[in-house]
This record gives C-alpha cells, structure tokens and sequence, in this order.
C-alpha cells in the first residue's frame, strides 16, 4: 500500500494508471507490481492525509499536553529501522519532560483518553476518524495493555513486504507494542476479522456517547484535538484554556520534527511520516519496492535533496522561500500577506507559498477518485475533512517555517510534510473541493454561501467561488425547524375506543385511567425534564410501572401499545420537534409574525441559546425532543408484554409503510433528475406523500429497533467468551424483521430509497453482537455493496439527491460504533441482488423524490458543514472576543395588517388540521379526493366551454392578424 | 367576572365570619358592591363548604350529637313555635341543613331502633310532611329553607343552574350556527369522558382553538379548579385536544395559565370566536385592494 502511494508520487508509477485501477473493480492486476487490494490502500491513503494533516489540524495554542502515555507513534510497518525508533523515542521523550509539567489539559484526561484507546471520540467526532483498524500498522504504547485483546484487522493488513521487517521492527527499543500486536499476524484474515470486530472500538461507542455531552466544555474539546475549538469556545463558555493559556512556541529541534503534536484521535499505527535528515537514518526504497533498509549515507541524502529542490523550482511558478535555507525565516512572506493579522498565531495562507504542489495534486486526484467511487466508508466524513482542512489554522512561527523546508528535504516521498503547512492543507482542501464541486453544490445554501464567501477559497481558486455562488441559488435546504404549537393528543374514537372494543368493564375503566396517567406523565416530563438533576426513572418510573401493573390485571396491554404509538407518531414524525416549553412564552407575539418568520427566530434562538457545538459528520444514534420520553417510557416501563405488543404493531406498519406505491410523474424524467424541477401539483403531492411516509418509517424503525435489541444492550463490549456463547445463543431465533429479505426485496424492486433509510435507522440500534448474527452482517454486507454501486457523479438513472441521501445515510450508519469497522474494508461480500430489468411498475428509485428539504432532515448532521465554516468566519473575525455572528434582524410588524392577516391565514390553517385531527383518517381522505375531482371537473368543463369559445374566436381572426402577433411574440 | 387573586383573598378574608343566612349574604353584598351576587354567593359557597369540611367531624361525634338531640328536645318541649332548631345550629356554627339531618337521624334511631337508611332521611329531608314528628318537620323545614349552602333546595337551585347555564350554552352555540354534540349524545356514543359540549368543527377563541366546551356554574377558585382540572378537565384534553371553560360565575384571573397548553378558562360565552370559513381568501383581496388604492 505504501508502495504503492510512493510509486505514484515519486512518479513512478502513472497516476492514470492508479486512478484507472480505483475505478474499475473488475481489472485489479493492471499493475503488474501491486499486490494490494483497494480495501487495503483506500485505509492508507485516508490515514495517510490524516497523518500528514494532524499538525494543521491540532496546532491550537501551544499546549502540549504529553503524558508520557499519551499515545506516540513507536512501532512503524513500512519503514520501522531500529536506529531511526530509538531516535526518535529518544527525542520524544525528552520532549515530555519538557513539556509535562505545563501542560493544560489535565493529564489524567488525556491518559485516560489513551488508554480508552485512540479511538475515543472518533464515533462522536468528525473527521479524522478513521481508526485504527484500517491502518497499516500497530498500536500507540498508550494501548498496550489491552494489545493481547485489542486487535484489529489493520493489524494484520500486512503487505508481503512488511512481513519481513518484522524482525527488525522487534529491535527498536520502543516498538514492543507493534511486536505484541503482530503476534497472530500470520494467521491472516480470517482471523483478523473476528478479532477485529470484536475487539475494537468497545470503549470507542461508550466513550462516545459521553462525548456528546461533554463536548460542550472546551477542555473535552480541547482534548478531542478538534479543530480550533478552543478558539472558538461554544456560547456560553466564558473562558477557553485557549486564552488562559500563555500561548507557547515551540522550537522543534529537528530531531524531534516528527509529529511534536500528536494526536490521540488520528491512527498512531501509521508511519510518521516525516523523519529527521540528522543522524544515519534509512530512506526507504524509492523504488516502490519495500527493500530492506540499506543505510544511505548523509551524502546520499543531500544528492536527494538538491533533486528534490530543482524538481521544486521548475513546478512552482512563484517565488518561493528556498528550500534549502531552512535557517532564514521567511519574514517576507508574512509581511506581503494579504491580511497580516496582529496575531501571531494564525497564518493566512497564499497560494504562492504552496510547496510539493505536482504531488499535492496527485494526492488530490487519488482522494478524489476515492471519494468520487465511494471507496471511502463515509463521503461526508471525508468531505468535513477537507473542511477542517480548508479552516485550518496552524501556528506560524520562524520554526515551522523551518521545519517545513527541513522536512522538505525529507528523501522519503511518504515522509515529506504534503499537508503540514496551513498553505498547502488549504491548496489541497480548495482543489479537492473543486474536484467534488457537484457534491459540494448540493449543500444547504447558508454553507455555499459561507464557502463561497470563505476568502481562502476566494484567493486560491477565484473560480470555484463564482460557481458556488451560482449554486447558492439552485439550492433550496434550509433547516427549519417544524413550528409546532403544543402537543396534540390522540383523539378519542369511539370506533375503536369505546366499551364495546374491551372484554369487561373493568378494561375500559382501567384504559380509561391509564389513558389519563400517561398524558400526566407526558405533560409532566415536558415541564420538568430540562431541569438539573431530573432523573426520568427516580419521579416518572414508578407511576410507569404503575400503569403497567394496572394493565396487566386487566389484560389491556394492546389498547396502550396502540395509543402510545399513536402518540410517537403525533409528536415526532415532524422533521424536527422542538419542545414546546420554550416557545409557550411568547407564543402569542411569535404567532403574530407567521409561520415562516416565526422559524426564522427559531432558528436564531436556536444559535444564541444553543452552544456553538461542531460535532462532525457521524453523530452516534439519538433520541431528539419527545423521542427521548418514548425511549425512557419503554425502558422504565420493562414490559414484555407491551413491547411485544409494540414490536407487532411497529412490524405490521413498517411492512406496509414499505408497500406504500408512489406514483412516478407521467413523463420527463429524462436528464438523470439533474436540474429537478418542482414539477406540477400532483408530483409535488407525490414528493410530499413519500417524505412523510419515509420520516415516519425511519420513526418506527429505530423504535423497532430500540425494542428488539434493548435486552441484548451492554455498555460495555462484551468479553469474547460471552460473545461466542450469546452468538450461538442467538442465532438460532427468529429476529423481529427478516432484514435480509426486505433489502433484497426492495432492490430487486428498486425501491431502495425507501427501505434503505428506514433500514439504516433500524440497524443503527443494534447491540455490539448484534452486527456478527448472520442476518444482520449479510444486510450490512448488502448495503455496502449498495454504497460501493452508488456512485453520486456517475450518470445514472437515479437522480442525484436520491442517491446523495442514501450514500449519506450509509455513510453515516458505516460510522456509528456498534457497527464493526472492519466490514467496510473487506472484499467478503460479493453477491449483488440483482434488479428485476422487466419491473412492470418502475421503481421508487428512478423517481426524483427526494429534495434537499428531506435530505437535510434525514441527516441533520448535514448541517456541520455550515457550523464549522461559520466558526471559521467568526474566529477569523473576532479572536478571543467570543463568536460574533451575522444576525440580521427582523422586526417585528405589530399592527400591520399583512401581518394580522397572516396570523388570520394561519389560524385558519391550524383549524383545519385540528378539525381533521379528531376525526378518522378516513374523512380526510374522502375531502380530499372529492376536492380533487371536483378541481379536475371543474378544470375539464372550463376547457371544454370557455376556452373552446376562446380558441374559436382566435381561430376567427384573420390570418394576417395571427403572423403579425407571432411576429411580435418570437 | 375575572377577579385577581388579591380581590378573591379580600373576600374570602371577609367571609370567614359569616353564616350561611340571608343576612349575611345582605352583609356580604353591600361589602362588596362591585361584584355580583352570585359571583359573591358563589365563593362563600365553596368557602364555607370548606370549612365545613374541616369541623363536620366535630360535631358527628356520638356524644355531641347525643347533646344536641337533648338540647333539641327540651327546647322544643318549651318552645313549640320556636325555630329552635335553627338557633341550634346558628349557635353552634352548623349549616342548619346538616343540622337538621343528624338530628333527624337520631331521632328516626329512637323511633325504629336501628340505623335508618340515607335514602329515607334524604326523602324526608326533601319532604319534611313525611316526618312523623310534626314539631321536628317544622323544624327541619325551617333548617332547610333558611341554609343557602346545604340542604335539598340548595341542591336543586344548583342543579337548576346548571341546567340553565347547559341550555343557555346550546343556545349561544345555536346562535353562532355552530354544531356540537351534547353531553347525551356523548354517552349514548360510548365515549368514556364526556365534556357538556363537543364541537364538530373547532373553532378558535381569542386565537386559541378549542374542541370541546366544559360549562361550570361556579366560581373557579385553586381548589375546585385542581380538582376539575385533574378530574375532568385534562381527561377531556388527553381525547379531544384543547378546549374552553366557562365559569360562569367568574375565576381567579391567575388560573388562566394554560391557554398554550390548551386549556382556556372564560366567565361568559365568547364574543371573539373564528369559525372555519373560506373568508380569508376575500379578505386578502379586499386588502389587496385596499393597498392598491394607497
């Protein structure tokens, strides 16, 4: 794999060819030398950009919190020689007794961190997450204890080569870990898997879930590496260590120029990449071909150098610092700045500055080929990638500088720094952006219109700012956060709620109580669950057990199931429900502004009382604003007999859910759904129809799911004994949903944009064992390959939102903890459900149903991108003196009569529903089909009367008459 | 008629002292000449029941109630003509009604030995001429006609005004050409909660928009008010959505807190009522005019 990257940038091997290979799946010996599956190399080049990246990424203000267990690269695969290890510890442990003593982030934290593994907060956090188990190498010393079970399939991703450095790996001082890792490493893949996914990331999802809550503090943000969000400190936090902190400098020795700022979260068991030019150390083989490592002497080095640095000369076009002057601080370059900010720290970076800019585009070129076949696991997480990359502030100092141009001289080609200066990270993000231009467009328009008015972009590629402000106006997300006034009850319909629907008496009175306790525990929950130190199960659990009690004794368990999905379903189908304890307050002025202002100030309270949290692209599955009572209710309650009723009745509804026939527009779906249209009434109905019936599928789903795996959920991840024991256990009962076959069913059928989201939203419940049951890991295997097939540029019939949901969706899914990483990067899974050609009726898929609206609300984590640009813009603008934001006011029309009369409409709006809210659902869908055949009539008599009279009379007129209005109109 | 917390305390202050007799009910109405006097009647009402509630045990104890049927009976045997039972019962700080009622029990125990049925004494209570005792039917008449908060004629008075506050709700909605269901027809459809009124078609009132309306002939003080809420009110809610309160004899002002949540409290029938009606349409183009015009 490492061959192979180093081939390409040292051009040996043709970027062309590579890419070519990437792409198909079918030639994968085109080059004659690589021996390296794409499930191999993908993992590399990722961890490769992460690595190279972590610098610009963590600088921060210089707190270099190393503990001693923080996690430090040791052990290396691909070039591991025992002088360069024993060098290099030498030089990094020297560093943390510099630096321990003032460290800021408490190094109990950050141990703790380690020892969690790496991975902690990977799930929860953005990008540079992809662990360790995809990387080529072994583990930080910060793990080793855990290394006799912690393995992972990136530990045994050996290319033959790396085999054989085993030995001498062994011999440097510090690399014990990378010994212990290796241990099984012959018994190969099989065994990897298993060990891998059974093993890895168990702390990874708890420690995640904490996250979310914690991320809120600066520290935890500072600890997570997160991109400068110590700088831009959440509203509400007051001071950051960032400004309590001295900000310090370092000087690296060039000893020591090798990650300085490690990062706990990027995968460690990757080489460091960058290595000192001083004492003997060996470059590794230029040649693509791992050889053993022959000492090159300094003399050697320096030939490569001046290689490197006359290669340099021809491909930069603009003046550059020399190269081979690395102890001239380049002050010039600050001063010609465009913007020379009193702050020291932040850099702004120039195009003319970009160094290694031909191997820059290579690597673009392979990760956007990456990205663009979907070899990556998750597109967005690579797209908030480049984000981070794009805003990336690295401290400039006199020694960065230097250490660039040393690290410059680096003769290994994987070792150089492509990515260490905040120049060349933002050169790349800005090309990688271009490069994805069609995918980026397809954002919501407030983070085009912050990337567009983003002035790196601006400066380094003035054309892809122009076409994204063009894309601004073809997009239509915005996130608007459903108005909902107050909680709807379940009406009472006698058809099925009166006496006569009970077996005895004593059932419908009991119902009629318990009917009347729950809506107290709800309006309850609502008022107080907000309040410090409200425990749902302490004041709500034993009324709930009550309930349940109450009916038990009276056998009435389906009556509630019924009413309490009812209820799910009336408070959290919308796309995103808010609790109303907020908006009461002024419900009466905000009601005055009409529904679409009143979610403009929402969504501003949202930003000013909400803290300004970034947390990446793969939020682990949540439980948003009602849901959570659901959730809490179904867990205090522990009521077999009512979660069988709610499994039964969720299953019967999801199964017909997924039947419901859309019809497709009679025509022009033509241009693959490019330019989609808002198209006539009646497919806007369609588009709308299908919305509400994919939302409420993905409801019910993740609470079928929540049912089904809530007896097998384990904070922990279970030792491996009990995991074989509860394997065979439970492979042998029939699950709750045949997911196997409703995917196959629903590909076959094409009619994945359906099934496929609510799928996701069901699997993405399952419990750490859940994944390895043979069903489950087949239908995780089936979406992957689904994922792999998606290719969002690729022309197909499936239009591009479509696809882009599914892709996110999946994407997303691949990330959250419980899911075993090691299923991404297999080559295990092959058989693809074919699709029925001769599909009487077409499928779901080729209908462009969906829209950004509905996008956004199935992945809100979309919506990132926009938090992360604006923290950009607000950290760039006032440093240290809190978030200032851009808010242009609206104010509020009192006595204005448009005003009143919006209020009027709306009231009329809400009537309406409420009126067709107690009545059977039946009704409402008589009005409307009356009301659209009496419109139809109505339009067929006017076309056959008046505008039949219309066209005689024109007909009438004199030809002359006609060519002259033509003439006029064309 | 609304009234403030501090106006409510005012006259509840001023009512403790007060007997349930004509004359005091006089006294209380020139106190407070602003207020009505049902209004007024109304919150002594449920003031003294509530204290009623706090002493009754006092005076059900056997021994006391031995004391009073003595008294009774040497103060009838000297007096005959004397409504010495209602003094009785002025003195001791009793609703003369109740009053009437333990002594009668009593009384029935003496005669027939055992304990007599609560229908029997409710039937002679309603109808003293069915008492043996002609001088205690005397008695017991003037008890129940001279107590305005207990009694049978206290019960059907406010029975009465339900009723008529019922009718009178059917007939504003008549009026406003708005369709309901009662009460009645509620049952006989099984519902399991029946509010006085279900409407058809909501309506919104002052904004809020309602499904049912509950009519209560009382005044809405925090204790009855808790108590409906809890028993009737949030039932109604938790099957027909939001919906309107009339206390028709006014509320505590600040028990109005649940309109957003969709409980709306009123001391009359609304006047600001929008029905489901296509009119918006018209308006804005009337107003669109209108801007032209400007």
């Amino acid at each position: 794999m490492a061959a192979l990257l180093e081939s390409v940038l040292s051009r040996k091997v043709d970027i062309n060819k590579v890419v070519g290979w990437l792409k198909n799946v079918e030639e994968s010996d085109c080059e004659p030398e690589v021996t390296v599956q794409k499930h191999e190399f993908v993992p590399f080049l990722l961890n490769f950009l992460r690595e190279q990246s972590s610098q610009a990424l963590t600088h921060g203000p210089a707190t270099p919190a190393k503990t001693p267990s923080r996690p430090r690269p040791t052990a290396q695969s691909q070039g591991g020689f025992s002088d360069k290890v024993a060098c290099r510890s030498a030089g990094s442990s020297s560093r943390v007794q510099l630096f321990s003593p003032a460290s800021s982030l408490s190094p109990g934290n950050e141990s703790d961190a380690a020892g969690q593994s790496g991975l902690s907060g990977v799930s929860a956090f953005s990008s540079p997450s992809l662990s360790t188990a995809w990387s080529p190498a072994s583990r930080p010393p910060g793990s080793d204890r855990r290394h006799s079970q912690k393995m992972c399939l990136g530990d045994y991703m050996v290319s033959p080569p790396d085999v054989s450095h085993k030995g001498r790996k062994k011999s440097g001082g510090s690399s014990a870990a990378g010994g212990q890792v290796r241990h099984g490493g012959g018994r190969g893949g099989s065994n990897a898997e298993e060990t891998g996914r059974w093993e890895t990331g168990g702390k990874r999802s708890v420690r995640g879930y904490s996250r979310i809550g914690e991320q809120v503090s600066p520290p935890n943000l500072g600890q997570l590496n997160f991109h400068n969000l110590e700088e831009f400190p959440p509203v509400g936090s007051s001071s950051s260590p960032a400004m309590s902190k001295p900000s310090r400098r370092i000087n690296p020795t060039p000893v020591s120029a090798d990650r300085p700022h490690s990062k706990p979260k990027t995968c460690f068991t990757s080489t460091p990449f960058h290595k000192a030019p001083g004492p003997p150390s060996g470059p590794e083989t230029l040649d693509g071909l791992m050889t053993a490592g022959s000492p090159v002497s300094l003399k050697e080095e320096r030939e490569l150098l001046k290689r490197e640095k006359t290669k340099r000369a021809q491909l930069v076009t603009s003046p550059l610092p020399s190269p081979l002057d690395p102890c001239t601080p380049t002050k010039t370059g600050i001063k010609t700045g465009s913007k020379i900010t009193p702050d020291t720290q932040t850099t702004s970076p120039e195009l003319s500055k970009v160094t290694f800019l031909s191997e820059l585009e290579l690597l673009v070129e392979l990760y956007s080929t990456c990205i663009s076949e979907n070899l990556v696991p998750n597109v967005f997480l690579e797209l908030f990638f480049v984000m981070q990359l794009l805003t990336s502030r690295s401290p400039h100092t006199h020694s960065d500088e230097e250490q660039g141009s040393l690290c410059a001289l680096s003769s290994d080609v994987l070792e150089r720094c492509y990515l260490r200066q905040v120049h060349n990270c933002v050169f790349f993000a800005v090309k990688v952006l271009e490069n994805q231009f069609q995918l980026v467009a397809h954002l919501d328009k407030c983070t085009l219109r912050l990337l567009a008015e983003n002035e790196r972009v601006g400066s380094f590629s003035p054309g892809l700012r122009d076409r994204l402000t063009q894309a601004q106006d073809r997009s239509t997300a915005k996130l608007s956060p459903s108005v909902t006034t107050f909680i709807h009850s379940v009406p009472f319909q006698p058809a099925t709620d009166n006496r006569s629907n009970f077996g005895s008496d004593k059932g419908f009175h009991t119902f009629k109580k318990q009917r009347d306790i729950f809506y107290e525990l709800l309006r309850e929950w609502e008022d107080l669950h907000k309040e410090p130190g409200w425990s749902f199960d302490a004041v709500l659990g034993g009324r709930i057990r009550g309930i349940m009690n109450q009916l038990t004794l009276a056998g009435i368990h389906s009556h509630f199931a019924r009413l309490f999905l009812k209820q799910l379903v009336q408070m959290c189908k919308g796309p995103r429900v808010n609790s109303s304890a907020v908006d009461t307050a002024d419900a009466d002025l905000l009601g005055m502004l009409g529904a679409d202002s009143l979610g403009r100030l929402k969504r501003l309270e949202e930003r000013l009382v909400q803290p300004h949290g970034v947390v990446g692209p793969c939020p682990p599955p949540s439980f948003p604003g009602h849901q959570e009572f659901f959730r809490d209710f179904i867990q205090a309650a522990s009521c077999c007999q009512l979660n069988q009723h709610l499994q039964d009745s969720l299953c019967q509804q999801l199964l017909q859910l997924d039947e419901v026939s859309i019809l497709s527009p009679p025509a022009s779906i033509g241009d693959g759904g490019e330019e989609e249209e808002d198209g006539d009434m009646e497919q806007q109905d369609e588009k709308q129809r299908f919305s509400s019936v994919l939302l409420l599928a993905r409801l019910l789903a993740k609470f079928l799911g929540f049912i089904s795996f809530f007896p097998y959920q384990t904070s922990e991840r279970p030792s491996r004994e009990i995991h074989e024991t509860s394997l065979a256990l439970r492979s042998k009962r029939a699950q709750v949903l045949d997911v196997c076959a409703v995917l196959s069913n629903s590909m076959k059928r094409r009619r994945t944009i359906l099934t496929v989201p609510w799928l996701v939203e069901f699997l993405s419940m399952l419990d750490f064992i859940g994944p390895l049951l043979l069903c489950y890991r087949t239908a995780l295997g089936t979406l992957l390959l689904l994922y792999r097939r998606l290719q969002l540029n690729r022309c197909e019939e499936m239009c591009y939102l479509n696809k882009l949901l599914l892709v996110s969706v999946l994407g997303w899914l691949f990330q959250i903890p419980v899911i075993p990483e090691d299923i991404f990067f297999t080559s295990e899974f092959s058989v693809v459900v074919k699709e029925e050609e001769d599909a009487s009726s077409a499928g779901l898929d080729l209908i462009p149903l969906v829209d950004q609206q509905l996008l956004y609300t199935c992945c809100p984590f979309l919506d990132e991108f926009r938090k992360l640009l604006a923290a950009f813009v607000s950290g760039s603008t006032a440093r240290g003196g809190g978030i200032i934001r851009k808010i242009t006011p609206t104010s509020a029309e009192l006595k204005d009569a448009p005003a009143a009369n919006r209020s009027q409409q709306k009231l009329q709006v809400d009537l309406e529903q409420a009126f067709f809210h107690n009545q059977p659902p039946s009704l409402r869908r008589t009005v409307e089909f009356v009301a659209e055949r009496v419109g139809s009539n109505a339009v067929k008599h006017m076309k056959a009367t008046l505008v039949q009279e219309l066209v005689g009379r024109l007909q009438s007129i004199p030809q002359h008459l006609l060519s002259s209005v033509h003439q006029l109109l064309y | 008629m609304r009234l403030s917390r501090a106006e409510y305390k005012e006259i509840v202050r001023w009512t403790g002292q007060l007997r349930p007799t004509r004359q005091c009910m006089k006294m209380l109405k020139d106190k407070f000449p602003n207020h009505s006097q049902s209004t007024l009647l109304s919150i002594f009402s449920l003031e003294y029941q509530k204290r009623t509630k706090r002493t009754i045990s006092r005076h059900h104890a056997p021994d006391v109630i031995e004391i009073y049927y003595q008294r009774y009976l040497t103060e009838a045997k000297a007096h005959p003509t004397a409504p010495v039972l209602l003094e009785l019962a002025n003195e001791v700080d009793l609703s003369p009604a109740l009053m009437a009622r333990i002594i009668l029990d009593r009384f029935l125990q003496d005669m027939d030995g055992g304990m007599p049925s609560k229908s029997v004494i409710s039937s002679m209570l309603k109808e003293p001429s069915l008492i043996p005792d002609q001088i205690l039917a005397k008695n017991v008449y003037q008890c129940t006609i001279n107590d305005c908060c207990y009694g049978p004629l206290v019960d059907c008075i406010k029975h009465v005004i339900g009723q008529e506050h019922e009718i009178l709700l059917c007939d504003k909605l008549k009026e406003k050409n708005l369709s309901f269901l009662d009460e009645n027809q509620l049952r006989t459809m099984g519902y399991d909660k029946t509010p006085d009124i279900i409407l058809e078609v909501p309506v919104a009132v002052e904004g809020h928009i309602i499904h049912w309306i509950e009519s209560k002939a009382s005044f809405g003080d925090d204790h009855s008010h808790r108590t409906y809420l809890k028993e009737q009110f949030w039932s109604y809610w938790n099957r027909f959505g939001p919906g309107l309160v009339i206390y028709w004899y006014g509320f505590i002002g600040e028990l109005d807190c649940q309109r957003d949540r969709g409980i709306l409290l009123k001391d009359c029938f609304p006047t600001d009522i929008v029905t489901l009606c296509h009119t918006t349409q018209k308006e804005r183009s009337e107003e669109g005019r209108k801007e032209d015009k400007k």
